[in-house]
Order: structure tokens, then C-alpha cells, then sequence
């Protein structure tokens, strides 16, 4: 018995413009309208539109599939401004009760590293939001770019779900295989591991024709998920929604692939679907000691593509030690325009580790390069500071 | 191969890219015999030793008035100074520029027949008549490589006709064409009608020692512009960033290093424009205290308006300086690791400077990510490309 759990991951953030340091102080409009709206209405055109229209097509063929979604509130945000119908086209799926939706932080943060406080609120915002539009109370939490360690364990399970999600990395698992539930050591709740190797197939190999399984079949496919039988519970596979349409253009056969992996893998009577909800169900086969933090990003699978350079230590750095003055303010706007700076793309698009060969990380990137990037970014924050300043020099004399 | 400078004569990219490529090639068993011209023979001499560093080389002199990147202006008051002196070498020099480097084509057709060759490697336009010379007399293939075009060196605008020609009539009779980079290629293509598969590009490149890497402590803010100080390089639009930038950091300084015929308009414009006391005017430096230069700034910036290559920057980053340069040239073809700009947004440049003057972090990411790629590039791959042009033609 194979029971395979999608999860699709839906998010696109603000992306700040190229705001000048002889801006600062005149001008408070962060934000590439322009380019932002551009893109959210491609990406829903590209992928959103017509992939939710197969799953649902195929929610309604196969009464046995189930398929999950996490969504960050800049992306709602977006598609709520700009793609309205995207969001009616979400909620379809929701309707069908065959959906579940996780919880994350709001602003697809790095919150739970720096600041727990923010962290909780942004995770509470994200709760509201999603109870709002979708009208789910979720069950399983997954935090930015399935970063997670032993505390988020722990940190998950008091706020009261039942499973949290990472990386099915190899270094935290050595011999062991992401094909079962595991239980943290630190917590008394469910860990579904992402199996990288087939996730990795559809999302980054699938139009690959120098991968020796190319092309990939929907039947191929299937017959490894089947292979699984006997070794594992189940096949968690997790991936960027905008694989769909996106990453994979529609020449590459990636719809038809959507269509039909869902019946291909119906076929062997032993197989079905589950949502992360059911799949932790099953029981735990062991312990797992996470104490670092691991992410789903790059061969490293850890945080550096956010954290791994000085330029984006100190544009974190900066954004955090600021939250006391900027809860102390007060302000409405200040308060959000500081959320959506907290954004993990903004510290992503500094990242210089992959600069020299200019591959696919540059997708939705705005910028020519990480240190632009960080200009922005850091000329932003100067503004922000000059904002504060008054407000700042302010508090002591209304605590007199 | 006929150059016209070389260290440590030389006031450009031009000398310092011709040994590194004539190294690699004498590395890569290339005989060379490299001919350029001798202005006077205590020069010769060092430069002799410069090229007694590399083995397969010999160096060749034409007794000769041309020297870098001079204009017919310049060499006619040259000419006229040494009327003034009666300096008997005088009736041996051409009466202008253009007399001067079909004089030297004449003596290169004379080395052609001294020495056995298999190929020419002519080196800019003021060197491509005596290539064509030297390939008439011995009827070898003729490389031409350019490093520059009349285009990049006039901003468009003025082009000197005979230079233009010159360029065009060697680019032509040449039986393969080198490029310092596509930016060049593409000129040579749109202005010299040349066919795109007989342009082939060598970039230019770098030789460092990467267990060599001395990254100062920078404490002052000081931000450097070193190169010849004329239209092509904007160091006008530099001064008019350095503006911008002490509006919001009266602490920084700004240094201009090198000569040329901008100069004395540039010091009054800083004077002008209140900020003499911020922008210094070095002149020439020697290599010695060019690299003292580097590892003093803060920042280099090249904001040439139109560079075909570039190798400064190369250097910059090879000395732990970050670097800006204009997207307006060759080198940003192979350097990531630095900013960029359009040589005409002074608003642009003065955020990025004050940007690197501000966040060390900034500073110090460049610095040790510009220093790792230039200590990957190497003259031995521009030697090997070379050689498959030479293939090709042979």
C-alpha cells in the first residue's frame, strides 16, 4: 500500500523596485507595482489558471484523489488585487472537500529564525487569511522553503498540529527512507519528509533531455511510485505549483503529464491519495534528530541561498533589530511595509552563490545582479530608520 | 606580431594585454617576434628586459615618433617641438601621423623578409598597414586584432576618416579578425561591414597569483578613477557623481589618476562645481603606485563610454577593490562581481557609491567574489583561442 500526498506550494513575492538612496526620506512607495502585477497575472495565466483546471477535471474523474496546497498571503494579496478569478478558481478546489490547505507564515518569512513573537503573529495572520477565503482550519503546518530543525518541531506541536513538513534531505536521514511518517525527537507530532528524487523529477528533471528517463511518462512515473510497495507508507511529493506551466513550459508535455499521473497511479489497486492531514495517521517508525536547520533549497539543502552571505546576514539583521521601534510606532503602514520586507525572496535575490553560471535562479528575479539587490533593499531600510527616528526619540517623553 | 606599446611603456590596456597574450602564446610554444616602435633607445632597452621574462619572444624595434594612443594633433607639435630643437633625427620621422605610419609600414615589409614567419598578428590600426605590408612581402595569413575602434575612442562623434579606413582597409585584407569582445565584434560588424564569422572574440584576461589575495582595511571612503582622462573614459561623468555623493558623504574623496586632454576642463569643473578639496588629480602613476591606488579605494570605477575591453577592473579586483563599470564595455562580459552601470546615470553611480561607502558588507562580498573570478581567468585560454584563429587561417 503506497498512499502518494501532493502538495503544491503557492507564492510570489513583493518585489521591492530599484529605490535609490536620494529617494530616502521623500519617497515611502517600496514596491514594483509594475513588475509585480506583470508576473502574478503571467504566472496565473501560465499556470494557476489551467493547472487548477485539470486538478480539478481530475478531482472530479478520480474520487480517490486528494491534493494539497499551501499559499504565503503576499501571493492571496496579489491574486485578490490583480487575478480575482484565480482566487474563485482556489476556492473551487477548496469546494470540492478533497483539498487541504496548510498553514505557513504569512509573509513567507524567515520570522521563526529571528523573532518568535513575529513569527506567531504572521502564522496567526495566515490563519485568518486562509480561514477567510477558503474556510479551513489547517491542521499541518509547513514553515518557508520547508526550512525546519527540532525547535520548529517542538514550536508546530504547541500550536496544535498534527505534522509539520521537511526536506526529506539524506543528511538527516542517512539510511533511512522519506517513505514513512517520522517523529521529531523533540515533539509529539507527525513529520512528513518530502521524497526529493521524485519530486525532483517532475520539478526540475522533467524537461530535461539529458536525464536518461526522458521523456517522462505519466506510466513511468506511476511504476516507481509503484516500486515503492513494500518499502514505504507513502510518497510525499512536494513542489513549487509554478512547476506547472512555469518552470515546465506547456511544450514540454507538463499538462498532459498533470492529466494523466493521476490515473496512472490509481491503476495499481494498492496505491491512493492522501492529504498530509491523513498521512499522519500512520504511525511514526522512528525518531529523527534534527538540530540544524534544513531547507528544500539547492544540493546544500540548508539556508544558505538566504543566509549564506554578509550582505544578506546584515540585511537581516537590520529588518529584525528593528521590530520593537517598529511595533513601538504604531503604524499601520510602517507595520505591513516592514512584513513584506521580510519576505524570503528579498534575501534570495541577494544570494551570490550560483551568480557566475546565471542559471535558473534568476527566475522572477528583478534584478541584474545580488548586489543591486541589496542596494535596494538596505536604501529601503535607511528610509524606514529615518521614519522611526521621530517616533523613537518620541517614546521616553509619553513615558514621562 | 606588431604592437605599438609595451610595458613598462606603455599608458594603457593596449601594452599590458599585448605581453600577457604574448607570454601565454611563448608558454604555449609560439615563437614570437614582436615589432613595435622605438621612440628612443633607453626605453628599448627596458623593455627588452620586460621581455627577457619570456622565452620564445623577440623583440623588435622601428625607430619611430608613433606612441600610444597619440592623435595627429598631438604627434604634429611633437614634430614641431623637435623643429624648434634641430633635432638632426628630425628628416627621418614622417611630417605628420598619417606619413609616420606609412613610414612604419614600410620598414615592417622589410622585417617581413628578415624574419621567418608562418602568421602576421597585426595589433590596432595604427600597426594594420604595416600588417598588410609585412603580408604582401612574405605572403603569410594576417590576424588583425582590435582593440579599440575609432567609434569607442570618439564617442561617435568626429571620427577621424583616414583612422577609419585604416581600420576598415586592415580589418578587410585581414584573413581572420580578433575581438576583445562581442561588444567590439558587434561594432566591428555594424560599422566595418565585416561578415560576423570572420570576427572571432579573445577577451581579454588576467594572470593572478590567487594565494596572493591582501585585502586592506579600507578606512577612508575613497573611491578611484584611474585611466586615461578623455572623452572615451567619462571621467566627467564621474566628477558629476562624486557631486552627488558628497551631497549626502562630505567624507569622500575622490581621486582621478592619469592624463589626457580632459584633464584641465575637468579641475575646473571640481572647482566649479565646489569640490576641489574632495577630487584629487593625481597625473600619471607607475605601476608601483598604482597598485597602491587600488588598495587604498574604497571603489573603482570605470565609467567609460564606450570601452571595448577594459582590463583595468581586472586589475582592481585582482589588487581586493570592488569595482563599477559602465555596462558600455567588453569586460562585463566577464566580470560578474561588480556593479554596473550606464556610463550616463550619475544618480545611479552615486547610489552605488555611496552604497558601497555605507555597508561594508557590500564591500567586502565584492571584493572577495571579484578577487575568486579574476583569479580564474588567465591569459593561457586567450593564448589557446588565439591559436584557433591562427588554425583556422593557416
Amino acid at each position: 500500500m503506497v498512499s502518494v500526498c501532493f502538495y503544491f506550494q503557492v507564492h510570489q513575492p513583493e518585489r521591492i523596485r530599484k529605490y535609490s538612496v536620494f529617494e530616502v526620506g521623500k519617497s515611502a512607495d517600496y514596491f514594483f507595482h509594475q513588475k509585480n502585477r506583470e508576473i502574478i497575472e503571467r504566472v496565473a495565466k501560465k499556470c494557476y489558471l489551467p493547472a487548477n483546471a485539470i486538478i480539478l477535471e481530475q478531482l472530479k474523474k478520480h474520487g480517490r484523489l486528494k491534493v494539497a496546497y499551501s499559499f504565503s498571503g503576499v501571493v492571496l494579496e496579489q491574486l485578490e488585487k490583480y487575478v480575482p478569478e484565480a482566487i474563485s478558481s482556489f476556492q473551487k478546489l477548496a469546494d470540492t472537500g478533497k483539498v487541504e490547505i496548510l498553514d505557513e507564515t504569512y509573509y513567507h518569512s524567515l520570522a521563526f529564525l529571528y523573532s518568535k513573537k513575529e513569527f506567531f503573529e504572521q502564522v496567526r495572520m495566515h490563519r485568518r487569511k486562509i480561514s477567510e477565503l477558503f474556510g479551513q482550519k489547517p491542521k499541518v503546518f509547513r514553515n518557508t522553503e520547508l526550512t525546519y530543525n527540532n525547535e520548529l518541531a517542538a514550536t508546530a506541536a504547541e500550536m496544535g498540529y498534527k505534522a509539520v513538513l521537511a526536506e526529506g534531505a539524506d543528511h538527516i536521514l542517512g539510511w533511512r527512507s522519506p517513505n514513512f511518517v517520522y517523529k521529531p525527537v523533540t515533539a509529539d507530532i507527525k513529520l512528513l519528509l518530502k521524497n526529493y528524487r521524485l519530486s525532483d523529477d517532475i520539478a526540475f528533471r522533467f524537461s530535461n533531455h539529458d536525464w536518461k528517463h526522458w521523456p517522462l511518462t505519466a506510466e513511468k512515473f506511476a511504476s516507481w511510485v509503484n516500486s515503492i510497495n513494500g518499502n514505504g507508507n507513502c510518497v510525499n511529493l512536494f513542489m513549487d505549483y509554478e512547476t506547472f506551466g512555469e518552470h515546465q513550459w506547456p511544450s514540454t508535455g507538463i499538462f498532459n503529464f498533470l492529466r494523466a499521473v493521476p490515473g496512472e497511479i490509481l491503476k495499481h489497486p494498492d496505491n491512493d491519495f492522501r492529504t498530509p492531514t491523513e498521512i499522519a495517521e500512520f504511525k511514526p517508525v522512528g525518531e529523527l534528530d534534527v538540530p540544524f536547520t534544513v531547507s528544500w533549497a539547492d544540493v546544500e539543502r540548508d539556508l544558505s541561498a538566504w543566509t549564506g552571505n554578509k550582505m544578506q546576514q546584515a540585511a537581516l539583521q537590520k529588518i529584525y533589530e528593528m521590530e520593537a521601534a517598529i511595533r513601538g510606532s504604531g503604524s499601520k503602514k510602517l507595520i505591513e511595509n516592514w512584513r513584506k520586507l521580510q519576505t524570503s525572496d528579498h534575501f534570495y535575490y541577494m544570494c551570490t552563490k550560483w551568480f557566475n553560471d546565471g542559471d535558473v535562479h534568476k527566475y522572477f528575479n528583478p534584478y541584474d545582479s545580488p548586489y543591486d539587490a541589496f542596494i535596494a533593499y538596505m536604501n529601503i531600510i535607511s528610509d524606514i530608520k529615518q521614519k522611526l527616528k521621530p517616533i523613537e526619540e518620541a517614546i521616553p517623553t509619553i513615558m514621562r | 606580431m606588431f604592437g605599438w606599446e609595451f610595458p613598462p611603456f606603455s599608458s594603457g590596456g593596449l601594452g599590458s594585454a599585448c605581453y600577457g597574450l604574448a607570454r601565454a602564446l611563448s608558454r604555449e610554444n609560439v615563437d614570437i617576434t614582436f615589432v613595435l616602435p622605438q621612440a628612443n633607445p633607453i626605453e628599448y632597452d627596458f623593455m627588452k628586459v620586460i621581455a627577457a621574462n619570456i622565452p620564445r619572444l623577440k623583440l623588435r624595434g622601428i625607430k619611430s615618433m608613433i606612441s600610444g594612443y597619440a592623435t595627429s594633433h598631438e604627434y604634429e607639435q611633437k614634430i614641431f617641438q623637435m623643429k624648434m630643437k634641430a633635432d638632426p633625427s628630425l628628416e627621418i620621422y614622417g611630417q605628420n601621423l598619417i606619413e609616420e605610419v606609412e613610414r612604419y609600414a614600410n620598414k615592417a615589409a622589410e622585417i617581413a623578409r628578415e624574419e621567418a614567419h608562418d602568421l602576421i598578428h597585426a595589433h590596432d590600426w595604427l600597426t594594420f598597414k604595416a600588417g598588410i605590408a609585412a603580408k604582401k612581402a612574405s605572403g603569410k595569413p594576417l590576424v588583425v586584432h582590435v582593440h579599440a575602434t575609432e567609434f569607442d575612442r570618439t564617442g561617435g562623434h568626429g571620427v577621424n576618416q583616414y583612422v577609419y579606413d585604416a581600420e576598415r582597409e586592415g580589418m578587410h585584407a585581414a584573413d581572420a579578425i580578433i575581438a576583445v569582445s562581442n561588444y567590439t565584434k558587434s561594432k566591428i560588424i555594424r560599422y566595418y561591414a565585416v561578415s560576423p564569422e570572420k570576427v572571432h572574440v579573445v577577451h581579454n584576461a588576467i594572470d593572478i597569483d590567487s594565494t596572493a589575495a591582501n585585502p586592506q582595511h579600507k578606512t577612508g571612503k575613497v573611491v578611484l578613477y584611474l585611466g586615461r582622462v578623455t572623452l572615451q573614459k567619462g571621467p566627467d561623468y564621474f566628477v558629476d557623481a562624486a557631486k552627488k555623493v558628497l551631497e549626502k558623504e562630505p567624507d569622500a574623496r575622490f581621486i582621478i589618476a592619469g592624463k589626457g586632454d580632459m584633464e584641465t576642463r575637468l579641475i575646473n569643473k571640481a572647482a566649479s562645481l565646489g569640490i576641489s578639496d574632495r577630487v584629487l588629480f593625481t597625473g600619471f602613476l607607475r605601476d608601483s603606485d598604482i597598485a597602491k591606488a587600488y588598495s587604498m579605494a574604497s571603489l573603482y570605477v570605470m565609467p567609460s563610454v564606450s570601452e571595448p575591453f577594459g582590463i583595468t577592473p581586472l586589475e582592481a579586483a585582482g589588487n581586493c577593490t570592488p569595482v563599477m563599470i559602465s555596462k558600455q564595455s567588453g569586460v562585463s562580459e566577464v566580470l560578474n562581481h561588480c556593479l554596473r552601470v550606464d556610463f550616463w546615470d550619475v544618480n545611479e553611480m552615486a547610489n552605488k557609491i555611496l552604497a558601497v561607502l555605507h555597508h561594508r558588507e557590500l564591500q567586502e562580498a565584492l571584493t572577495e567574489n571579484s578577487f575568486r573570478e579574476v583569479s580564474r581567468m588567465s591569459w593561457a585560454s586567450s593564448a589557446k583561442k588565439c591559436m584557433q584563429v591562427y588554425e583556422a587561417v593557416k
